[in-house]
C-alpha cells in the first residue's frame, strides 16, 4: 500500500476518533441558549470562562464539578492503591511460601476473574447496604477490590525473578518481611506503576456501581454526574456548562494514558493477558 | 524438581503467608463469594407478599425467565449487539494497527492518536455523541432533521440500536488497536524482510504472515470484545437510550439492572445474575484457551 494512502486513512480514523471531543470543546465555548435553540455555530464562541466557571462552582443540577472531580480522584486512587497493596501481599505469599492450602487460596482469588462487577452488582448491592456502607467512599471502593488481575500480574512478575535474589537475601540473614521490603518492593516498582495506571483509569471510569451505591449528590463521581446533568436530554439543559463538565471528566484518565503511554501499554497487556 | 521448588518457595513460616493473604481473601469473601452465593440461593426463591420471608420455588424463576418474550428478545439482542460491536471494533482496530506498522512514519504519534479513547468511559462516549447527534441540539443531529431524514433515535428503535452499536464499537477500536499493534511489533523483523525479498507486497505480507502469526491475540481480542459489549456497554446505554425506545436497546445487563433496582424483583434478578454468570464463565474459559495457545 502506498504511504500516502496509509497516511490519508490514518488521518481520517484519527479525526473520527477525535471529532466528538472537538465538538464538545466547541460547545463549551458557546452560550447555552444558542445551543439549546439548535443553532450552534461551527466556530468557537466567547462563553468558555462562564461555562467552565458555572460547571466548576455550581454544577448543573448536581454537585459542583470540582467536588465531583475530587470524588472520582479519591475513588480511582483508592481502587488503584488498594488493589496494588492487596495484590503485592497476596502475590508475595503465593510465590515465596511453602504453605498448606495455598492451592485453595489461589483458586478462591482466581475465581473472581470469572465475574465482572456488572454481573454480581445486584447481590453485592444488598451486601454493601447491609454492612451500612452505602453512600460512603468505602462502599464505592471496597467491592471493586475483589479482583484477581493484579495478583496474577505480580505473581507472574515475582516468579520470573531470578532465584539467586532470595538465596542471597537468606544467606545475609534476611527474613521474609525484610526481603519483601528491601528487595522485592524496589524491584516491583515498574510493574506496580504500570498496574497503577491501568487501575486508575479503570476506577475513574466506573459507572454502574457508583450509580447504584451513591444517593447523595455530593458523593457522585464525575462520570455518573455528567450523565445526570443531561437527564432526559431536553433542550433546556445548560449545554455549555455540561460540555465543559464532560471535557473535565474525560481529561484526567486521557492525560494519564497519554503521558505514561509506554508504561500504560505494558501494564494493560500484562494485566489482561 | 524438589530443589527448584525449595528455591522458589524459600520461606517456611506457617502463619505469616496467611496474614499476607488475609486482606485479599477477606475482600474476595465478603464482596464476591458471599454475594454470588446469595444470588444463587435467591434465584430459587421468591419474596412473600409482605417481603419479609423467602419461599422456595425451585426453578420457577428460571422457567419464568425462559418463558418471558421480553427476556428472550433481550438474549437475542445482546448476542447480535455483541457480535456486531466485536466484529466492527476488531476489524477496524486490527486494520489500523497494520496500517501504522506497515505504512506509516512517526509510529508513536499515530499510536497516541489511536490509543487515547481507551481512557474514555463508555458513558462519557455516550454523552459526547449525544451532543453531536441530538435531533434538536446537535450539530449533525439538527442537520439530519433539516434534511428530512426522520432522524430521532428517541422514537426510532432501529436508529437507537444502530447508534448504540456504532458508539460502543467506536470506543473499543482503541483497545483492539493497542493489543494488535503490540502483537505486530513483537513479530521478528526477519520474517517480514524475508518475505519482502521474495517480492511479496505489503497486503500479501499482512494477510499471509502477520495476521496468522498474531492469531492468538486476535482470538483473545474476540473474547474480550464480547465481554466488553455485554457488560461495559451499560454506561453507554444508560446515558443514551435507557434501554429504549420500547426496549430496542435493552441488553441482558440492562434488564438485570431494571429488574433488580427499578422493579425490586429479587428472585427474578438473581436468576438473571446466575444466567449472566454462566455467560461470563463460558467466555472466560474460552479466553483461558486463548491464553494457553498464546506463544
Amino acid at each position: 500500500m502506498k504511504r500516502s494512502l496509509a497516511f490519508l486513512t490514518l488521518s481520517v480514523a484519527a479525526f473520527l476518533l477525535l471529532a466528538p471531543v472537538l465538538v464538545a470543546l466547541l460547545g463549551a465555548t458557546q452560550p447555552s441558549e444558542v445551543i439549546a435553540r439548535g443553532s450552534m455555530a461551527w466556530l468557537p464562541g466567547g462563553e468558555t470562562a462562564r461555562n467552565l466557571g458555572e460547571a466548576l462552582t455550581q454544577g448543573a443540577g448536581t454537585a459542583p464539578v470540582w467536588r465531583l472531580l475530587l470524588n472520582s480522584a479519591v475513588m480511582a486512587a483508592g481502587i488503584a492503591a488498594g488493589k496494588i497493596v492487596l495484590s503485592l501481599l497476596s502475590a508475595f505469599a503465593l510465590v515465596y511460601f511453602r504453605v498448606r492450602g495455598r492451592g485453595i487460596a489461589f483458586a478462591l482469588i482466581f475465581l473472581t476473574l470469572l465475574l465482572p462487577v456488572e454481573v454480581r452488582i445486584v447481590p453485592t448491592y444488598d451486601v454493601v447496604v447491609k454492612m451500612g456502607l452505602s453512600d460512603s467512599m468505602g462502599g464505592l471502593i471496597l467491592p471493586l477490590l475483589a479482583s484477581a488481575t493484579g495478583t496474577l500480574l505480580l505473581r507472574q512478575f515475582m516468579r520470573d525473578l531470578p532465584r539467586e535474589l532470595v538465596d542471597a537475601a537468606r544467606i545475609d540473614g534476611a527474613g521474609p518481611l525484610a526481603f519483601f521490603w528491601h528487595i522485592l518492593l524496589p524491584l516491583s516498582r515498574t510493574s506496580v506503576a504500570a498496574l497503577g495506571v491501568v487501575l486508575f483509569v479503570y476506577g475513574w471510569n466506573q459507572y454502574l456501581w457508583p450509580l447504584l451505591i451513591v444517593t447523595r449528590a455530593e458523593l457522585d463521581t464525575v462520570i455518573v454526574a455528567v450523565v445526570k446533568m443531561i437527564g432526559t436530554g431536553e433542550a433546556m439543559s445548560d449545554w455549555g456548562a455540561i460540555m465543559a463538565a464532560a471535557i473535565l471528566a474525560l481529561l484526567p484518565p486521557v492525560i494519564v494514558v497519554l503521558a505514561l503511554q509506554r508504561l500504560f501499554v505494558r501494564g494493560l497487556i500484562s494485566a489482561e493477558k | 524438581m524438589s530443589r527448584e521448588a525449595a528455591a522458589r518457595e524459600p520461606f517456611g513460616e506457617a502463619v505469616l503467608p496467611w496474614l499476607l493473604l488475609a486482606p485479599q481473601l477477606a475482600v474476595t469473601g465478603i464482596f464476591f463469594l458471599w454475594p454470588a452465593a446469595w444470588a444463587f440461593w435467591q434465584s430459587f426463591h421468591i419474596s412473600d407478599a409482605f417481603g419479609t420471608s423467602l419461599i422456595f420455588v425451585g426453578l420457577e424463576n428460571y422457567v419464568l425467565l425462559a418463558e418471558d418474550p421480553l427476556y428472550r428478545d433481550a438474549v437475542v439482542r445482546s448476542f447480535v449487539f455483541a457480535s456486531l460491536v466485536a466484529g466492527f471494533a476488531l476489524g477496524v482496530g486490527v486494520g489500523l494497527a497494520l496500517l501504522v506498522e506497515n505504512g506509516a512514519r512517526r509510529k508513536r504519534v499515530w499510536q497516541a492518536l489511536l490509543t487515547w479513547p481507551y481512557a474514555l468511559a463508555p458513558a462519557t462516549a455516550g454523552v459526547l455523541w449525544l451532543f453531536l447527534l441530538h435531533p434538536s441540539v446537535g450539530l449533525i443531529g439538527t442537520a439530519l432533521v433539516r434534511a428530512d431524514t426522520g432522524w430521532d433515535w428517541r422514537i426510532n428503535g432501529t436508529q437507537a440500536f444502530l447508534l448504540v452499536v456504532g458508539i460502543a464499537a467506536w470506543k473499543q477500536v482503541a483497545y483492539n488497536f493497542i493489543f494488535a499493534f503490540a502483537a505486530l511489533l513483537a513479530l521478528p523483523r526477519s520474517l517480514i524482510e524475508a518475505a519482502e525479498m521474495d517480492g511479496a507486497g505489503k497486503a500479501r505480507i499482512a494477510w499471509s504472515i502477520q495476521l496468522p502469526l498474531i492469531a492468538p491475540t486476535l482470538f483473545f481480542l474476540i473474547v474480550v470484545n464480547l465481554v466488553y459489549a455485554f457488560f461495559d456497554s451499560f454506561g453507554l446505554i444508560h446515558a443514551l437510550t435507557r434501554g429504549g425506545p420500547a426496549n430496542a436497546t435493552e441488553t441482558l445487563v440492562y434488564r438485570a439492572f431494571v429488574d433488580g433496582h427499578v422493579n425490586h424483583d429479587l428472585g427474578r434478578s438473581a436468576a438473571q445474575s446466575v444466567v449472566l454468570l454462566v455467560v461470563v464463565a463460558a467466555l472466560t474459559l474460552l479466553q483461558f484457551r486463548a491464553m494457553g495457545r498464546r506463544p
